[in-house]
C-alpha cells in the first residue's frame, strides 16, 4: 500500500473514493505518524484519535452504502489549528486561561468540514490567540521546524504547517491575521492561502483582531490547498462579514494553472519588497520564481505600492486595539482560568488576578499597545491614523491591480529562525510579517506557495502571490502553473524535507 | 452611607438657581429575539435559561443585527422629529462588569442611528413644552447582578453576587435629551411631562412595553444648577435608579434642593452618579466620576455599517401612528371636552383606554365616565396604574353597552367590572356566572309586587288613594325581594299601575 502519509488529499480521496483503502486506515497511518514524530515536532495540542476514526468509519460507511462522497476531500484528515471552535475537544487559542475549555458549539468551519466528510485529527499549536510569527508564544511549549528542529516553523500557525511539513497531515486550517497561514507555510515549505476576508466564515474563530482575522486552508500542493478552500469558503449568515457571492473557483483555476502556461497573465513585483534586511538566499530564490513565471508566459512589471512601507505600524495599532476589546471577555466569570477565587475577593480582584495569571507576556503587551491607542486623545493619533494608513494601502493594491492581474514578493524577509533567537526583540519578531501584512489590511486574498531553499541555509522559501478581493482564483492559478514548473523533474518539494526518522 | 443632605427650600432654590437638566432614557424594545442573536426576548425566566454563545459572548461567538430592532429604532427617531442618518455604525463601549458577557457593550457613539429632534410635552397647565431631542441610538443591554448577602442590595457589602444573562442583548434604544434649560420651577414637572409623554408615545409605535416597574423603561436624571442669568451650566450629578414617573419629579426636585444647600454654603456639586431612593425620595453618592471614564469607543469591527435606504425610512414614516398629543387634541374635539377634562383625562391617564373605549362603540360620555371614576378608584385600592387593571377597553365597552340595552342597572354593570377585573371572565360570563341580569320579565315583576302590596296593605291602600309618594316603599322591598337586580323605575310604574294610578 505504500506510505499513505506520503500522499496529497487529492490522491487520498481517489483511494478512499474508489474504496482501494478506506479512511479508517488513512485516519489511522496519520495517527501512528503523529505517534512516532510528535513527540519532537509539537504541532498538536490535542489529538482526537477516538473522534477521527470515528469520522473515517462514518465516512467508510456512507461510501460503503453507495452514497457519493460528501466532499471531494471526504476521508481526508486535517488538522485543525486550536482557534476554532470545536464542541468535542478543547480549544485553547494556546493560551493558560482557556485550558481546558471545551465550546458547547463549532465553529462555522469545524461544521463545514464535518458536514464534507473530513476527518480532523486535532487541535494543532499556535502562538496565544494567534500573536506571534514563530508559535514560541504558545503557553504550552514551541512547535519545532520539521525541516530544522532547532529552528521556528513560523507563526501563529506554526503547528498547522509543522504538521503538513511533517506528514502528520495532508490538509490544515490556519487562520491569518497578519500573516499567520502564509508566513509559516514560507519556513516550512508548505501551501497557505488567505482567501479574501469575508470568504470564509469567522463564527466561531476565537477572534484576535476582527477586521483582520480570516480563516484559510493549508496544504502540501495547491491543488489541496484548493480543494479545502472551496470546501470551507461561501456565505454564512451568523457572520456579519461575510461576502454573500459565489466562491471563487478555486479548483478549476489550479487545475488550469497546473497546464502549466501563464500567457497573458500580467505579475506585478512589488518594488518596495527588496533590499535591506531581506536575506540573500530568499532574494535569490524570489527571484529565480520570477523567472519561472516569466518562462511560464508570464508579462512581469515592476510596480511600486509606496504606502506598503506604513504597513507594519498601521498593523501594530489596529491589530492590538481591537485585540484589547477582543481579548476583554477572559475574565474568569463564565469560563476559562479563574484565579484567586477563595471567597475573600471582589470580582474586580478575581478578574484582575485571573489575566495577570492566564496571559502571556505578548498578550499582555498588545492588550496594552491597543488600551493606549484607543485612549480618549490618543484615539485620532494612533487608530485613527492606522486606518488612515489602510484606506491608503487598499488604493495601493487598487492602482496596482489595474496594471496587473496579481502581484508577487517574497513571502518573508529570511527563512525560519532559531528558536529563541528573536524572543526578546519584538521588533524584529514583528518584521517576519513586513510582506504578509498590506493583504490583511486591504482584504484582498494573496497565498504562498514555496519556492525553493536559500543557498546559505537551505531552507524553505515561500513566493507570496496576491490578487484583488473575490479574485481568490487567479494566484490559485499562478501558484499551480508555478508549482508544476518547480518540480518537474525533481519530485514534490514537501518530499525534500529531512526524514524525522520515523 | 453619608448623612442625610441638607436641603433648600424649592422656593429659595429656584429663587437663586436656574435648573439644567439632561433626560437620559433607555427604552428595551418588544422585539421577538434580542439585538445579535435569535434568542426570546422575554422579560424574567429561569435565570440563564434564554442565552447563546454570541450573547454570552463566548469565545468565537459573533452577532448579527436584529433588523426588526432598526426599525423600531427609526420609527422612534422619526417620531421624535429627528434626522435619521444615512449611514451609521456600531462601536464597542469598553468596560469591565460582570454582568456584561464581552466586557464590551455594542452601541453607537459618534454615528447614532437617530438625531437632532424635539419633543413637544404638554404640562398640568395646558402650556407646550420643547424638549430638544440629541440624539437617538441602538444598543444591547447587559445582563443582571443579584447582589446577595449585603444590607442594601448593591455591590459594596455583598457577599456574594448571582448573575443571569437572561437580559444580555435585550435591544435598547437610548434617548438622549439636549440640555433642558428655561424650565425653571417647572424642572421637576417638565421632566415628569417628558417621560411621560415619551412613554406615550413608545406605547403609541407600539414598540415597548415601556413597564418602568420592569426595567423596560428607565430614566437617568442629570440635574445642574447654574445662578440666575448665569450662561455657563453648573456641575451636574446623574441620578439613576428612577423607576416611576412619580420618582422622576422627585428626584429632580430632590437634587434641585440638595444641590441648592451645598452651593448656598459655598461648597462644590460633585460630579457623581446618584441613586435614588424610592422609600425615602432622596438621593444618595454613588460612583464618583472625578473624570470621565474613558470608553475607549471604536467602530465594532464584527459588524457592518447600517445604511437605511431612504425609501424604506420614507415607509417607515407612513407607519407612524397618530401621536398622543394630536389625538388629544382629537378626542378633546370630538368629544367636546372643556380644557379641565381633558387636562383630567390625561393626568389619570386614561385618554387612550378613553379613547379604545369609544373606538369600542361606547358614548364617549360614558366612557370618559367609567374610566375617571369607578375604574379610577379601583386602580387606587388594587395599587395599579389605571393602564395595568386587568380589563381592557373593549370590555368596559361591553358593559357599557349592556347598561345601555337595559341588561344592567349601573348598580349591576359595577359588579360586573368587579368580576372581570377579579379574573372571572369576560362580561357577560360574569352575568351568567354570577347571575347579575335585571329582572327584566314583568311578570316575574308583577308577583313580586303583589306580595310586597299585600305584605303592607296600608301603605297600598294609601296609594290607591292617590298618595303616590309612598310608592317608595313598595319599590324598595321588590328590589330587595329581587337582590337588586330589578329596574327600579319599572318596578315603580308597574306598582303605580296596580294601584290604579299609572
Amino acid at each position: 500500500m505504500g506510505d499513505l502519509t506520503r500522499l496529497t488529499a487529492a490522491e487520498l480521496a481517489a483511494k478512499v473514493h474508489s474504496r482501494e483503502v478506506s479512511a479508517v486506515e488513512v485516519a489511522q497511518a496519520h495517527l501512528d505518524r503523529i505517534a512516532a514524530v510528535d513527540g519532537r515536532v509539537h504541532a498538536f495540542l490535542h489529538v482526537d484519535a477516538e473522534g477521527a476514526l470515528a469520522a473515517a468509519r462514518a465516512v467508510d460507511e456512507a461510501l460503503d452504502s453507495g452514497e457519493a462522497p460528501a466532499s471531494p476531500l471526504a476521508g481526508v484528515p486535517l488538522a485543525l489549528k486550536d482557534v476554532f471552535a470545536t464542541r468535542d475537544m478543547p480549544t485553547t487559542c494556546g493560551s493558560k486561561i482557556l485550558d481546558g475549555w471545551v465550546p458547547p458549539y463549532d465553529a462555522t468551519v469545524t461544521r463545514r468540514l464535518r458536514e464534507a466528510g473530513v476527518v480532523i485529527l486535532g487541535k494543532t499549536n499556535m502562538d496565544e490567540f494567534a500573536m506571534g510569527s514563530s508559535t514560541e508564544n504558545s503557553a504550552y511549549g514551541p512547535t519545532r521546524n520539521p525541516w530544522d528542529l532547532d529552528r521556528i516553523p513560523g507563526g501563529s500557525g506554526g503547528g498547522s504547517s509543522a504538521a503538513l511539513a511533517a506528514f502528520e497531515a495532508p490538509l490544515a486550517i490556519g487562520t491569518d491575521t497578519g500573516g499567520s497561514i502564509r508566513q509559516p507555510g514560507a519556513v516550512t515549505g508548505t501551501v497557505g492561502a488567505k482567501p479574501t476576508y469575508g470568504g470564509v466564515s469567522r463564527y466561531g474563530l476565537v477572534a484576535f483582531s476582527s477586521s483582520l482575522d480570516q480563516g484559510g486552508p493549508c496544504g502540501r500542493t495547491v491543488l489541496d490547498t484548493a480543494l479545502l478552500h472551496e470546501v470551507i469558503a461561501g456565505h454564512d449568515p451568523l457572520d456579519s462579514t461575510s461576502i454573500d457571492a459565489p466562491v471563487p473557483p478555486v479548483v478549476a483555476a489550479a487545475r488550469e494553472g497546473a497546464a502549466g502556461d501563464l500567457t497573458g497573465v500580467r505579475v506585478g513585483v512589488v518594488r518596495e519588497f527588496a533590499g535591506e534586511g531581506y536575506q540573500p538566499g530568499v532574494l535569490a530564490a524570489f527571484h529565480a520564481a520570477v523567472e519561472q513565471l516569466r518562462a511560464l508566459g508570464a508579462e512581469i512589471v515592476e510596480v511600486s505600492c509606496p504606502h506598503f512601507t506604513y504597513a507594519l505600524p498601521a498593523y501594530y495599532l489596529i491589530a492590538p486595539s481591537e485585540c484589547s476589546s477582543n481579548l476583554a471577555r477572559f475574565d474568569a466569570m463564565r469560563y476559562g482560568l479563574r484565579v484567586g477565587d477563595d471567597g475573600s475577593r471582589s470580582a474586580e480582584d478575581v478578574m484582575a488576578l485571573t489575566r495577570e495569571a492566564g496571559f502571556g507576556p505578548e498578550v499582555k503587551r498588545r492588550i496594552m499597545i491597543g488600551t493606549y491607542a484607543l485612549s480618549s486623545g490618543y484615539y485620532d493619533a494612533y487608530y485613527g491614523q492606522a486606518q488612515k494608513v489602510r484606506t491608503l494601502i487598499s488604493r495601493d493594491f487598487a492602482a496596482a491591480f489595474e496594471r496587473v492581474d496579481v502581484l508577487v514578493s517574497p513571502t518573508t524577509p529570511t527563512t525560519a529562525f532559531r528558536i529563541g533567537e528573536r524572543v526578546d526583540d519584538p521588533m524584529a519578531m514583528y518584521l517576519s510579517d513586513l510582506c504578509t501584512i498590506p493583504a490583511n489590511l486591504a482584504g484582498n486574498a494573496a497565498m504562498s506557495v514555496p519556492c525553493g531553499l536559500a543557498e546559505e541555509d537551505g531552507l524553505p522559501v515561500g513566493l507570496q502571490i496576491m490578487a484583488p478581493a473575490m479574485r481568490d482564483h487567479r494566484m490559485y492559478r499562478v501558484a499551480a502553473a508555478y508549482e508544476v514548473a518547480r518540480d518537474a523533474g525533481a519530485g514534490r518539494f514537501a518530499d525534500r524535507a529531512p526524514e524525522l526518522g520515523a | 452611607m453619608t448623612a442625610t443632605a441638607e436641603l433648600m427650600d424649592y422656593a429659595d432654590v429656584v429663587a437663586r438657581f436656574d435648573p439644567v437638566l439632561g433626560l437620559e432614557v433607555h427604552v428595551e424594545l418588544s422585539t421577538a429575539t434580542k439585538m445579535f442573536c435569535g434568542c426570546a426576548n422575554v422579560f424574567g425566566g429561569e435565570p440563564n435559561s434564554r442565552v447563546c454563545p454570541t450573547c454570552l459572548g463566548l469565545p468565537g461567538a459573533l452577532p448579527v443585527v436584529n433588523g426588526k430592532a432598526v426599525e423600531s429604532a427609526i420609527r422612534i427617531g422619526l417620531a421624535l422629529n429627528c434626522q435619521i442618518a444615512e449611514w451609521c455604525r456600531f462601536a464597542r463601549k469598553n468596560y469591565f462588569y460582570p454582568d456584561m458577557p464581552k466586557n464590551f457593550q455594542t452601541s453607537q457613539y459618534d454615528e447614532p442611528i437617530a438625531y437632532d429632534g424635539y419633543l413637544d410635552v404638554v404640562l398640568e397647565d395646558g402650556e407646550i413644552f420643547r424638549v430638544g431631542i440629541e440624539r437617538a441610538h441602538m444598543e444591547e443591554d447587559t445582563g443582571k447582578s443579584l447582589h446577595v448577602g449585603g444590607a442594601t442590595g448593591r455591590i459594596h457589602g455583598a457577599e456574594h453576587s448571582l448573575l443571569d444573562y437572561n437580559r444580555a442583548g435585550v435591544p435598547l434604544i437610548e434617548i438622549v435629551t439636549k440640555p433642558i434649560v428655561g424650565a425653571g420651577e417647572r424642572a421637576p414637572e417638565v421632566a415628569r411631562a417628558y417621560v411621560t409623554a415619551l412613554r406615550d408615545l413608545l406605547r403609541a409605535l407600539d414598540v415597548s412595553d415601556v413597564r418602568m416597574d420592569q426595567g423596560s423603561l428607565r430614566c437617568d436624571a442629570n440635574v445642574s444648577l447654574m445662578p440666575k442669568g448665569a450662561e455657563e451650566f453648573g456641575t451636574r450629578s446623574e441620578t439613576k435608579n428612577v423607576n416611576s414617573l412619580r420618582s422622576v419629579e422627585r428626584a429632580v426636585r430632590y437634587e434641585m434642593c440638595r444641590q441648592g444647600a451645598v452651593l448656598a454654603a459655598g461648597g462644590t456639586v460633585v460630579q457623581e452618579t446618584r441613586h435614588f431612593d424610592e422609600a425615602t425620595g432622596s438621593t444618595s453618592s454613588g460612583r464618583r466620576k472625578e473624570t470621565a471614564e474613558d470608553y475607549r469607543y471604536f467602530p465594532e469591527p464584527d459588524l457592518v455599517p447600517i445604511a437605511p435606504a431612504r425609501e424604506w425610512v420614507e415607509q417607515l414614516r407612513t407607519t407612524l401612528p397618530e401621536l398622543p398629543w394630536e389625538r388629544r387634541r382629537r378626542a378633546q374635539e370630538e368629544w367636546g371636552l372643556s380644557d379641565a377634562e381633558l387636562r383630567d383625562l390625561v393626568n389619570a391617564g386614561a385618554l387612550e383606554l378613553v379613547a379604545e373605549t369609544v373606538e369600542a362603540g361606547a358614548a364617549p360620555g360614558e366612557a370618559r365616565s367609567w374610566w375617571v371614576s369607578y375604574l379610577a378608584q379601583q386602580a387606587n385600592v388594587r395599587g395599579v396604574e389605571l393602564g395595568d387593571l386587568e380589563i381592557t377597553p373593549a370590555q368596559v365597552a361591553r358593559v357599557i353597552a349592556l347598561v345601555a340595552e337595559g341588561t344592567l342597572t349601573n348598580k349591576l354593570a359595577r359588579q360586573v367590572v368587579d368580576g372581570v377585573l377579579d379574573g372571572e371572565g369576560e362580561p357577560d360570563e360574569v352575568v351568567e356566572k354570577r347571575g347579575l341580569k335585571v329582572v327584566s320579565d314583568d311578570s316575574a315583576l308583577l308577583a313580586a309586587i303583589d306580595e310586597a302590596l299585600a305584605a303592607n296593605a296600608d301603605v297600598a291602600e294609601k296609594i290607591r288613594s292617590g298618595k303616590v309618594a309612598a310608592a317608595g316603599a313598595i319599590v324598595g322591598a321588590v328590589m330587595k325581594a329581587t337582590k337588586g337586580q330589578a329596574d327600579a323605575k319599572r318596578v315603580r310604574e308597574l306598582v303605580l299601575e296596580r294601584c290604579g294610578q299609572g
